[in-house]
């Protein structure tokens, strides 16, 4: 009897943590309005709508008009202010959750995943209005967008129908009730608002979820966003919760520190996360298993011997003899998962252009690393990677020069 | 590997949230105002890094006139069968460089006039810059030596002769037409002592000869391992700004 | 007609290490404050990286962090009877140019003044009578005193978590630090930095000479640091290219490592680089400042109106604003009337070079910081009976090797040719064992009727205004002074070991083309009474209340430290007064 109330004790407190975080089932309509705009608020703040939705260089919340860049040309983000004509103000709710989790708009025609509704469905209903109660209070702006900007034959939207005949699972997430509800917390936010997979996940070539490899790690304009999963050597295996948590809250940590893309998704998402939500994570993503990846090829004699030259005269005097950095200013190489992905790509974008970490209000120092793609070739670069990915008590793969050719031409390309 | 087959990218476009609302300055020293409020500004590949000097013909330098500092270059600094001399480790190149570009032209000084002569605690008032400094002497030099000389020029003299010359060009009891003798060889000799001592990628001090002959190991930047290591030698090669050969891998 | 901007409640000129300081505490009271910066934007990464700073060539002999005389210079002489001629190209001092100011490129030495240098002339004349004082020196107390500085001086250490060793902790006096010191309120934040071979060698020699050697306080950290505002610094790594460069691993106290990445955050607080103020408005009473007039890089001009204005310029630019804008009475040095470029000091330099054994010794002088060093100060200040001597001053002496950059460190024994074989044998033969301690002898200079700065009659810039000219010549008194602390730091250099010294006396005249430390001084000094001073106790101008100037041109005479310390602890002072008393009632702090 008591066991059986535990269970459906249980079983409801999962489902009450999970969709419903801090929402009040009092009778008074005023005070639900209030926390269900606050709910919104955050759960709008989790799934970074603002990212996308506001045009850069001082753009209007939420109003749309950021060009989105995919491999098929450019996407331009839609105004979702309540603005009736040129905004989302005259849609009913059904509408607008059809648009966040099925990806269908209201006159039929579907969107492109640029707009992550196969991570978005995943969420509750009751999430998602409560993001449209949020929304409904943003300032309306009268702006039009044109949204069709992708060459043709991609801005055939008909074509998304197959598509998401292939890769879009629609479905509300469900708890594992062998699990416990901050493990579900933490999935349910990963996999549905979160959107994590969008970056992390890799993906077919037509650009749907490889759901085999969740969160293995993907290679997107220029960056690897890493393996987050806990495997021990890409992954988040060596990082402690207080780890995980330190990164998303601050993004800094003992180990490493959040840059490119990752480091706008701090500032404007995980930053604001509640401290739960972020333990609530941590364990999910310490709880998906590592993958049982073959012991990396050796690296050549000679290049590690040159790997270590360079690294001693130009790497250590930040990054430390041996390896391990000082903690929250200069990354640990030795643990960093960016350092021994099996996609360097992100390794060799910091070496060759520099970057800045990110600065929070928690750690506002931002320490930049320099640029070293003026100082040292093809060769010399993949040599000092294969050291550092190899030089202390970690192993991962070589870095070939021609890896690092390939890099260098593609990012001489960008701006960013 | 292309594009159609790249994926279809569900992320965002990498922007340069970094720089907040700043608006990034371009870093170089003729930099446009800017306002700066919000972040730390950032840009990739930002900063100006050194560029090597690349051999090949004299920049600034007639051949003549070539010939000639590379003359004193070996003088100043002459070959012994440790070092190379000033000539062959590059200070002549290390120099032409250097009068060709900014230093040559006395960039940022300051040159209103009047030009006056004024004590030596005043410090140089001349209205030539080092570039136009060296033409004028290098030429009242070589009239010098022609017509004391019996027709040579002075690469041409033995090195004893040069020294002679030299010594008394610098005590002021050789006088040079039209130009301080004694200040011309006082900077010739701390522009080619500079040239030797500098970063190889300027020029001078070629394959780090200098560094390797003084034990002095470089362009470095962290001896935290070597603070309290007192009275031992420090083994490791000289590296200059563009490295060193170990950088590469022996294939 | 420049063209006006929306008012701002603070205009701050200059941001280097008092700009920010002071822009920071005044953010916090929730005040518009901007700040206009006539240099580029600096930082780490992109201008001074860990892969391009330690270039000799570049930074310290071409000097390019440094201001071009072409956008800004002086005129030079030694004697009021000579004629001055511009200093075309930099010489015994450089300005700084750029966010950050001189922190950017300074060593981090980072010193306090003694409780006797802020009240001199009351002292002196105590302990020596008055008529010990040449009847020609200026010197005068500060206003302020240690004590009142001593929460200041620690504000700024703990910003900058200086690594050091206490001497005197709230009057107790600690081993291993400097027993001259006064009294501080905690310990260092950091311990001292490990010292390389020479400079524990020079400890050994000045301890067995019964000296007490201390390491000097460095702003080159230690170890890894949180300072209060949550920006973080790195130990330093000894790279030996200190002064004269940036520092790229964040090991560096600065602006850009304790104050700016916390600043720029603020919503309240603005920066323009780039952009040279060029006049201080006034009103029509001439007793209020309406704000400041601004040239942009091309050659726009804007007025930025404020309530409030701080100058925080370095020192010889807040001199020559002053004057050109008009606030306060010139100097007249014949007439001994005014106040505007009076008492105007430098620092009394000299050295001793040590050549040794190179069998014996190996000194690996380029494993350094800015800041390393073991320090002697029985002889400065007053910590010496100076009745038998007939001077009065003193500095720190010690082996304070910052590097050993090849160009500049490949000096030759006394006596050997300036090139030729014989020259390159003996560098050969002497880098790795010699001592070049560069301000070995590191002593004060007081001020004096005729050392002082006015605006050129002949040479203008290139806003076709008059350059500011600077009248300066050493005295007999500094002179004594040098020659008597050289020769006893002469003393441990030989003790040490050497075979062969050479002792590099500072000696008159003053040559503007020998580099002797950027710490020029005075010219808008700080005081008690407004006939002998610009500026009140709390760095307010005297003649307009809404204008406060901070730096090192509020000294009355240079004492025998490095003054980076002491010009931060005023500018917390003044901050203090500032938030404390003028913003809930604008007006004179003191009624003169």
């Amino acid at each position: 009897m008591r066991n059986a109330a535990k269970f459906s004790i249980a079983i409801g407190a999962a489902a009450t943590w999970v969709a419903a975080a801090g929402v009040s089932g009092a009778a008074d309509p005023d005070g639900q309005a209030f926390d269900r705009i606050e709910k919104g608020h955050y759960l709008t703040t989790v799934a970074d709508c603002f990212a996308c939705h506001t045009a850069l260089n001082g753009g209007k919340p939420f109003a749309g008009g950021r060009p989105i860049e995919t491999p098929f040309g450019n996407i331009t983000s839609s105004n979702i202010t309540p603005d009736n004509e040129t905004g989302i103000g005259a849609w009913s709710d059904q509408q607008f959750d059809d648009a966040v989790r099925k990806g269908v708009r209201p006159d039929g025609s579907r969107l492109y995943p640029a707009m992550p509704f196969p991570a978005y469905t995943k969420m509750t209903h009751d999430d998602v209005m409560a993001i449209r109660a949020y929304l409904a209070t943003i300032e309306p702006v009268h702006q039009p967008v044109r949204a069709n900007t992708l060459p043709f034959p991609f801005n055939i939207r008909l074509a998304m129908r197959a598509w998401d005949a292939l890769y879009f699972t629609e479905g509300e997430f469900r708890p594992d009730s062998q699990q416990s509800p901050a493990w579900n917390r933490g999935a349910y936010l990963v996999q549905g608002p979160g959107h994590c997979t969008a970056c992390h996940t890799p993906k077919s070539f037509l650009g749907g979820d490889k759901t085999s490899y969740n969160l293995r790690g993907f290679n997107l304009q220029g960056w690897f966003a890493p393996d987050i999963t806990g495997d021990a050597g890409e992954g988040l295996g060596q990082w402690s919760e207080a780890d995980i948590t330190s990164y998303l809250k601050t993004g800094h940590n003992r180990v490493t520190a959040a840059t490119g893309p990752m480091a706008e998704e701090v500032v404007n998402s995980t930053s604001q996360y509640d401290d739960d939500d972020l333990r609530a994570i941590a364990t999910y993503l310490k709880s998906l298993p590592g993958q049982q990846a073959a012991a990396p090829a050796q690296a050549e004699q000679s290049t590690m011997i040159a790997g270590e030259a360079i690294y001693r005269d130009q790497c250590s005097a930040c990054h430390g003899l041996d390896g391990q950095g000082v903690a929250m200013l200069f990354p640990s190489l030795v643990q960093s998962s960016l350092t021994h992905a099996s996609d360097p790509a992100s390794a060799i974008r910091l070496v060759l252009r520099g970057a800045r970490s990110v600065a929070t209000k928690a750690e506002p120092t931002a320490p930049g690393m320099p640029s070293f793609g003026w100082q040292l070739d093809d060769a010399q670069v993949a040599a000092v990677l294969t050291y550092i990915r190899n030089a202390w008590k970690t192993a991962a793969a070589p870095v070939s020069p021609d890896v690092v050719r390939n890099a260098r031409d593609q990012l001489s390309t960008r701006s960013d | 590997m292309d594009r159609l087959s790249a994926g279809f990218s569900m992320a965002m476009r990498r922007r340069d949230f970094l720089a907040g609302t700043a608006i990034l300055v371009v870093n170089t020293m003729e930099s446009r105002a800017t306002v700066i409020s919000g972040a730390l500004p950032w840009t990739p590949n930002a900063g100006s890094p050194p560029v090597s000097v690349r051999p090949g013909p004299w920049h600034y330098f007639t051949s003549d006139e070539g010939r000639a500092i590379e003359a004193m270059a070996d003088r100043i600094i002459p070959q012994d069968p440790q070092t190379p001399g000033g000539k062959d480790s590059g200070c002549a190149v290390f120099i032409d460089r250097q009068l060709a570009g900014p230093y040559g032209r006395a960039e940022g000084h300051y040159t209103g006039p009047p030009f006056m002569p004024g004590t030596k605690q005043q410090g140089p008032q001349s209205a030539d810059g080092p570039a136009a400094t060296y033409r004028k002497a290098l030429a009242a030099v070589d009239r010098y030596c022609q017509s004391t000389y019996q027709g040579k020029r002075f690469p041409d003299l033995s090195d004893e002769q040069k020294d002679e010359l030299l010594k008394n060009i610098e005590d002021g009891k050789t006088k040079l037409e039209g130009v301080d003798g004694q200040s011309f060889f006082a900077q010739v000799i701390k522009d080619t002592q500079e040239g030797f001592f500098a970063d190889p990628l300027y020029g001078g001090n070629r394959d780090m000869v200098a560094w390797k002959m003084i034990g002095y190991p470089g362009a470095r930047y962290n001896y935290l391992d070597w603070v309290e290591r007192h009275n031992e030698r420090f083994p490791l090669p000289p590296v200059s700004l563009i490295g060193r050969a170990d950088w590469s891998p022996k294939t | 007609m420049p063209r006006k901007l929306p008012k701002k409640d603070i205009v701050i000129i200059g941001l280097g290490w008092t700009g920010s300081i002071m822009a920071n505490e005044l953010t916090d009271e929730g005040l518009d404050v901007i700040a206009i910066e006539r240099g580029p934007w600096r930082d780490a990464p992109t201008q001074f990286p860990t892969n391009y700073a330690q270039d000799e060539l570049r930074y310290r002999i071409r000097h390019e962090l440094f201001l071009r005389p072409e956008q800004n210079t002086f005129t030079f002489r030694n004697k009021m009877d000579q004629t001055a001629l511009p200093i075309r190209d930099w010489g015994s001092f450089m300005p700084p140019n750029g966010v950050g100011g001189g922190g950017v490129h300074w060593n981090a030495e980072t010193w306090r003044f003694l409780p006797t240098d802020f009240v001199l002339r009351t002292h002196l004349t105590e302990r020596y009578g008055a008529a010990f004082l040449p009847e020609d020196m200026t010197i005068q107390d500060f206003g302020a005193t240690y004590d009142e500085l001593e929460p200041h001086y620690d504000a700024f250490e703990y910003l900058c978590g200086t690594s050091g060793t206490a001497g005197n902790l709230r009057g107790q006096i600690q081993e291993g630090g400097n027993p001259f010191e006064g009294p501080r309120s905690r310990p260092y934040p950091t311990p001292a930095q490990k010292q390389p071979f020479s400079h524990t060698l020079f400890a050994k020699a000045a301890r067995d000479l019964g000296y007490k050697p201390f390491p000097q306080p460095s702003g080159n950290l230690s170890q890894a640091y949180k300072n209060p505002l949550g920006l973080r610094m790195g130990p330093c790594t000894y790279c030996g290219f200190c002064e004269w460069f940036g520092c790229g691993n964040y090991s560096k106290a600065s602006p850009q490592t304790t104050i700016l990445p916390h600043l720029i955050r603020k919503s309240n607080f603005t920066a323009r680089d780039n952009s040279e103020v060029v006049q201080i408005n006034l009103d029509r009473s001439g007793k209020r400042a309406t704000g400041v007039t601004f040239v942009d890089t091309g050659g726009v001009e804007w007025e930025q109106p404020a309530d409030l204005v701080i100058l925080s310029a370095y020192t010889l630019f807040n001199v020559q604003m002053l004057l050109h804008s008009k606030i306060g009475a010139p100097y007249d040095p014949v007439a001994n009337k005014g106040v505007v470029g009076r008492n105007f000091t430098h620092q009394t330099i000299s050295t001793v070079n040590g050549f040794f054994d190179n069998k014996k010794f190996n000194f690996n002088p380029f494993i350094a910081s800015g800041s390393i060093g073991m320090c002697i100060d029985e002889f400065n200040g007053d910590n010496f009976d100076h009745g038998p001597l007939g001077f009065v001053g003193g500095g720190y002496m010690g082996q304070v090797q910052t590097g050993g950059r090849p160009i500049q460190s490949t000096g030759v024994p006394p006596g050997t040719p300036k090139w030729g074989a014989a020259w390159k044998s003996a560098v050969r033969d002497n880098y790795l064992s010699s001592v070049r301690p560069g301000t070995g002898v590191h002593g004060s200079f007081y001020s004096y009727r005729d050392v002082y700065l006015d605006l050129d009659p002949t040479y203008k810039d290139r806003f076709g205004r008059p350059l500011m000219r600077m009248t300066i010549d050493f005295h007999d008194n500094e002179i004594k002074q040098n020659a008597y602390l050289t020769d006893k730091f002469a003393e441990i250099i030989r003790a040490m070991g050497a075979h062969t010294l050479e002792k590099v006396y500072r000696k008159a005249p003053y040559d503007a083309t020998d580099y002797q430390t950027t710490h020029l001084n005075g010219g808008v000094i700080m005081g008690t009474d407004p006939t002998t001073s610009v500026i009140n106790r709390y760095l307010q101008s005297w003649d307009v209340p809404n204008l406060f100037v901070t730096g090192a041109s509020a000294f009355p005479q240079n004492a025998g430290y490095n003054p980076t310390g002491t010009v931060a602890a005023l500018a917390f002072w003044a901050a203090t007064a500032i938030r404390g008393q003028y913003l809930k009632n604008p007006g004179p702090l003191i009624h003169a």
